[in-house]
């Protein structure tokens, strides 16, 4: 009996405790928020460009005190946020098309550029010494060449002693913006990838097996013999994968580096792209990787809180302006300057507060 | 009040009888109702935390509902049967991750019951004393083991060795049989249904086999005994005795297993292959409704395709129920056939 009441006695001090601890954080929540908050800008979504975002805010931190908190929820989830406006921010792998940024009412912007890589793994194949162009990547991930010594391969490769293995195609089982890149570049090639397949951030594959994420390719391609896959770039570049050349617009097979996604987005014309719906798959340029693709950020033109969406353009002016060697330093390829100064001035005439007047000046 | 104080000092002879008296004084009429008020508000309390669990589960299955009612105007029941799963045409059908999810699971229990039945059989009735607990204390680490482990561990170390010794070893002994045949052709690739089913019965196992060895040991050592006395051999105390009076708890047991292994997540995706391709062979990947979800779930884009996952979740709560709906109706009938055999 006394032993119950003790507990008792104990419980309502447990109570109180808990109470008082509710009332203190209910506190800071109160009288703590709005000031973090002005300093403090939201985005969410692609994955893609989610190691160079957390780079950038945490120099960017470190230089103005200004806080960026990136959810890396992918890109069907950041376009969601931004439509629910719930985010000062989306962030998305596939470009959205004109009439549906007009729908919202939202500005699309890129950041930085990245790409696709395939990547094999054949018995005697090293890196670089495969060359393929994209109607025969297409037709291998149609499932209609099936042997590495198909004759289709074989005339690109001279010289180049292929088994007679049969190919296993990998692709992303999630969806993902390295899967829109690499359809979007197979459709441009292929007219029959186009009508029976078609692109998507995940598509319906017509053969193959599919692993979750750049590792799940990887691994798939690393362990199963006759393989092939794509990865992203800094993904493929960093585990010494054994990569493709393909063939560009131009007719130059070239190998995936900086430079060569530096000359794809520099043959871009951004300024002739509307909305900036731009895939940078299949550009001209005698040096252009193919299979490249710009990530890019939502946000909307007519602000309601313009503070918040200066913080927003003052960040990436800032990432633009000083966030190229850290970008490199992973393997993102940073804007060419001309295309930086086109989306500033886009930022300058088309994002207005809620009376018309500009934001970013 | 009276009657306690009489009995107090009887209770407990060799205590003082002062410090008795100090016990039984703070009982008092008002107390007592105290007490009683404690005691509904305790019933109250336990109710209230049952009835959220129902109240939870209702409002998962509505939200289910909601969610998919999309998919569900635009498909109907042709979702059930269409294995087209098409995100760029919006044309999506459930058959290939149903197919999957129950394939794998069928694989993960016909490997898991065997081999868990040995487990417990041999932790409660064979091994010496000493080798029991530390065996049984492994088995029950391996059930906390995040999945996803198990999934790196089948794709990085499982996969590979399957497929170089395992896998052409069954395509050629099994493969050559007609018909079964067909079950195991294919490329060797280490990745598949039943790579998937294997990893699952690996995690099922741990389950399956704590469960089955409580419940073996909890069989009066009397029945056991007098089986022993009338000269059956182990086998035979431990499939007519030990098995009949311990059924719910093995079934029970099961149906744990089957409910990981239908809901698995991590490790399926890892080793499954992800391909919307519905195919004969068990060495083929495939998908399953778990995997498929955790897959496209952050870059459904458009409401329909978003549904058509939440149906699928659906699906899975449907088929979880039916499962459990099924081994309840096992369990009445062997309880209505009790004693007739024997």
């Amino acid at each position: 009996m006394n032993l119950f009441y003790l507990g008792g006695a104990s419980m309502t001090t447990l109570c109180r405790k808990a109470m008082v601890v509710g009332l203190i954080s209910a506190a800071v929540l109160f009288f703590g928020g709005p000031a973090a908050a002005a300093s403090e800008i939201t985005g969410a979504g692609a994955t893609f460009p989610y190691p160079i975002y957390a780079k950038w805010a945490e120099a960017y931190k470190a230089k103005t005190g200004n806080r960026l908190n990136y959810q890396s929820i992918g890109s069907g989830g950041g376009i969601r946020q931004i439509q629910n406006k719930t985010v000062d921010f989306g962030a998305t792998d596939m470009p959205l098309k004109q009439d549906e940024l007009d729908k919202s009412g939202l500005l699309q912007f890129p950041t930085v550029v990245g790409g696709d890589v395939p990547v094999v793994n054949i018995p005697g194949i090293k890196a670089g010494e495969l060359k393929l162009t994209g109607a025969v990547l297409a037709d291998i991930y149609l499932g209609k060449v099936k042997k590495w010594n198909d004759p289709a391969i074989a005339n690109l490769n001279p010289g180049v002693k292929l088994p007679a293995q049969d190919i296993t195609v990998v692709h992303r089982s999630d969806g993902s913006g390295t899967t829109f890149i690499w359809v979007n570049y197979l459709s441009k090639m292929s007219p029959e990838w186009k009508e029976k397949v078609g692109e998507g951030t995940s598509v319906n594959w017509p053969a193959g097996v599919g692993g979750k994420g750049n590792e799940g390719v990887a691994s798939y391609v690393q362990r199963i013999s006759g393989s092939i896959g794509y990865v992203e770039y800094a993904y493929a570049l960093q585990n010494k994968m054994v990569h493709a050349l393909v063939k560009n617009r131009d007719g130059n097979f070239v190998a995936p580096n900086i430079e060569t996604f530096r000359a794809s987005a520099a043959g871009a014309q951004w300024d002739k792209a509307p909305g900036m719906y731009l895939i940078l798959t299949d550009q001209a340029g005698k040096n252009s990787w193919p299979i490249s693709g710009a990530t890019f950020i939502l946000v909307y033109k007519t602000q309601e809180s313009p503070d918040r969406a200066k913080e927003v353009l003052k960040f990436f002016d800032w990432a633009y302006a000083d966030g190229d060697k850290l970008a490199t330093d992973l393997d993102y390829v940073p804007l060419p300057d001309s295309v930086v100064k086109l989306i500033q001035a886009t930022w300058k005439s088309q994002i207005k507060d809620a009376g018309g007047k500009a934001v970013w000046q | 009040m009276s009657a306690v104080v009489q009995q107090g000092p009887g209770l407990a002879k060799s205590a003082p009888a002062a410090t008795i008296a100090t016990m039984f004084r703070t009982i008092t009429e008002g107390s007592l109702r105290k007490h009683h008020q404690l005691d509904v508000l305790f019933r109250h309390a336990t109710r209230l935390f049952a009835f959220l669990v129902l109240a939870l589960l209702m409002g998962i299955l509505a939200s289910l509902l909601v969610g998919s009612m999309p998919a569900i105007r635009a498909f109907g029941f042709g979702f059930f049967v269409s294995a087209e799963w098409n995100p760029v045409t919006q044309q999506f059908g459930a058959l290939v991750p149903v197919v999957g999810t129950l394939v794998t699971s069928a694989i993960a229990l016909m490997i898991g019951i065997p081999v868990s039945f040995g487990i417990a059989l041999f932790l409660t009735e064979l091994a010496p004393i000493w080798l029991r607990r530390p065996l049984g204390t492994a088995i029950e680490l391996l059930a906390a083991i995040p999945s996803i482990i198990y999934g790196m561990w089948g794709l990085f170390i499982f996969a590979p060795v399957f497929s170089e010794h395992v896998q052409p070893l069954l395509t050629k002994t099994l493969g050559s049989i007609p018909l079964v045949g067909l079950l195991f052709q294919g490329q060797s690739m280490g990745i598949g249904v039943l790579t998937a089913g294997i990893i699952l019965a690996i995690m099922v196992i741990p389950f399956i086999a704590s469960v089955m060895r409580d419940v073996f040991e909890i069989v009066p050592a009397v029945l056991k005994e007098s089986a022993y006395a009338l000269g059956s051999t182990t086998w035979e105390v431990v499939w007519n005795v030990v098995l009949p009076y311990t059924k719910v708890g093995v079934v029970g047991g099961v149906m744990l297993g089957l409910g990981r292994a239908l809901g698995e997540t991590m490790a399926v995706t890892f080793v499954i292959g992800n391909a919307h391709r519905l195919s004969l062979s068990i060495m083929e990947p495939g998908n399953s409704i778990a995997s498929a979800l955790a897959n496209e779930f952050t870059e459904a884009v458009g409401d329909l395709y978003l549904s058509a996952l939440i149906e699928l979740g659906l699906i899975l709560f449907l088929i979880t129920f039916v499962v459990l709906a099924f081994s309840k109706l096992l369990l009445m009938r062997l309880s209505r056939f009790e004693g007739l055999q024997t």
